[in-house]
């Protein structure tokens, strides 16, 4: 296993008004494995990852101290490009948000965004990435009608596509089957299991399968605090954390 | 029993509710459909009054009405455009823009003879544009002003939170996301907003009462600066004024009818677009 820190998080407090939802968190993410979050709902596991590409910044009343290293970075140092951040560190949302836009523009609004130009290049790039995200085969013929007429997986893979396109370094999953029917997740797990080879993969799921089955570290959140860290096959099957044991085997959840 | 009995009382009260709705909207579009196609013919349309308007058409009245309200809405819809993203995507949450926002609220049911001797304080005397045309369009333009912005804030509001999120998560700027994401995605509410102010702006007759409009012209207005003549002030002194009541008032209904083809015209551009935009966008 690689052993290169891709983020590291030191000592991280974040509180929405006067509560707070992480305490103390500190752990390193290691380059090209898949790093999964699990705990009960409301354990912090979406605030935890949004804080790597600062969306948390659009919510008012919110503090945060500590630090977060991108590539040995501090990304909440000042005048940090904040953009620059969200580019290299992609996310895909819990739910599918494609554009209201068709397929194509969907792929290619990250490229424009970024300043890329020049129609060929534009379009190589959107085909590869719809390839990567495994749907190019589905939507080939459909470039052009718009996004909200594939069904719930497709968008997901659309919206995995979109986020490849701007070749980010992280790739932040927020629960990102959650919505999902079984083989359409199955595809996206598939797919997170080969993006591994050039991404950096961070999943936040509370399907604790799903967890065991792709990820090569998972991290076990519960109350805003971070319970237990390992890889994924010591955790799940010698859990050195009395919690841990106890969620993994449903005593609470 | 009892329920089903609730249910038909409801439903039957409603339907009671939207027939009085449409009777009087039918009757009033069949009054003036029937009295106004008595007199309206194509030379109604294409000429300028004679004998004292009680013969010819009223065709520069028809020009000037079109002058008022695409002006109006030129004026007004790029600048409350502006002032709703202002005021939804950058203002802070701050006791001042708070005051703002109900502010221009509050202009929304500011009577429109108020804007008609504001517009004539301001544009025609103050800044010195006399009684004309450019006068008249921002008068009408800062009437319908607060709607734009409230129809258009409305609009951008009613983006899911997801569209920006998405677009941000790539890399995109604050500006980039509002210009090519939330943008024309509140396209067509905004202009529903717009078709609405439509109406509001080519009916208008206090407004343009001292600052665009006048009775008699000879011809069609020249430029930015001539005074205008316009269908709903038209209309107004038609009823009031002058010697010949009988003509004068079937001329009157003849301007009624074609101010409501006319309204109906320029919505239907103005639908038309919004139509396209949806197919693009949605499905």
């Amino acid at each position: 296993m690689s052993n290169k820190v891709k983020i590291k998080v030191e000592n991280i407090n974040f509180f929405y008004g006067k509560s707070r939802a992480l305490k103390n968190i500190s752990m390193d993410i290691y380059e090209n494995q898949v790093t999964a979050i699990i705990g009960p709902s409301g354990c912090g596991k979406s605030t935890f990852i949004r804080l790597f590409n600062r969306m948390n910044d659009l919510i008012p009343r919110i503090r945060f101290e500590g630090k977060i290293y991108l590539d040995s970075k501090d990304i909440h140092r000042p005048k940090v490009d904040i953009v620059d951040i969200r580019r290299r560190v992609g996310m895909v949302f819990q739910k599918p948000n494609p554009f209201p836009k068709s397929i194509f523009d969907n792929i290619s609004y990250g490229l424009k965004v970024n300043g890329m130009k020049g129609k060929n290049v534009i379009e190589e790039r959107v085909v590869k990435s719809l390839k990567d995200a495994a749907i190019w085969n589905e939507v080939k013929d459909r470039l052009h009608e718009s996004a909200l007429g594939l069904s719930g997986g497709q968008q997901q893979r659309l919206c995995i596509a979109r986020c490849l396109a701007v070749e980010p370094e992280v790739i932040l999953f927020d629960e990102p089957a959650a919505s999902l029917d079984p083989i359409s997740t199955k595809k996206i797990e598939e797919l997170i299991e080969k993006l591994r080879k050039e991404y950096t993969i961070v999943i936040v799921t509370h399907n604790m399968q799903q967890a065991a089955r792709i990820s090569q570290y998972t991290v076990f959140l519960y109350l805003g605090e971070l319970i237990e860290y390992a890889p994924t096959d010591e955790l799940f099957t010698v859990p050195k954390n009395k919690m841990t044991e106890d969620y993994l085997t449903g005593k609470f959840g | 029993m009892k329920k089903q009995l609730g249910q038909n009382m409801g439903f039957g009260l409603l339907f009671l509710c939207i027939g009085t709705a449409i009777f009087f909207l039918g009757s009033i579009i069949y009054f003036i459909a029937i009295r106004g196609f008595q007199i309206v013919s194509w030379d109604f349309i294409t000429q300028v009054p004679r004998e004292a308007m009680t013969a010819g058409g009223v065709a520069p009245a028809i020009v000037g009405t079109l002058y008022l309200t695409v002006g109006a809405v030129l004026f007004s819809l790029p600048l409350g455009v502006a002032c709703a993203i202002y005021l939804t995507e950058y203002s802070p949450k701050s006791f001042v823009i708070n005051i703002i926002r109900m502010s221009i609220n509050n202009l929304a049911g500011v009577p429109s003879v108020v804007f008609g001797l504001f517009g004539l304080a301001i544009f025609v005397k103050l800044f010195g544009f006399g009684v004309s045309i450019l006068a008249g369009c921002l008068t009408l333009g800062i009437l319908v002003l607060p709607q734009i912005i409230s129809a258009s804030q409305e609009a951008l509001l009613a983006v899911p939170q997801s569209y920006r999120e998405a677009s941000l998560a790539l890399g995109a700027t604050h500006w980039q996301t509002i210009r090519s994401t939330v943008f024309p995605a509140a396209l067509p509410g905004i202009l529903t907003g717009v078709i609405l102010s439509i109406g509001r702006v080519a009916g208008e007759t206090a407004p343009i009462l001292f600052t665009a409009a006048t009775f008699y012209n000879r011809g069609f207005p020249d430029s930015l600066f001539s005074e205008v003549m316009a269908l709903p002030y038209h209309i107004y002194a038609l009823m009031t004024e002058g010697t010949h009541p009988q003509e004068q008032t079937q001329i009157a209904y003849g301007c009624a009818l074609i101010l409501l083809a006319l309204v109906l015209a320029i919505s239907a551009v103005a639908i038309a677009i919004r139509q396209k935009h949806r197919k693009a966008y949605e499905q």
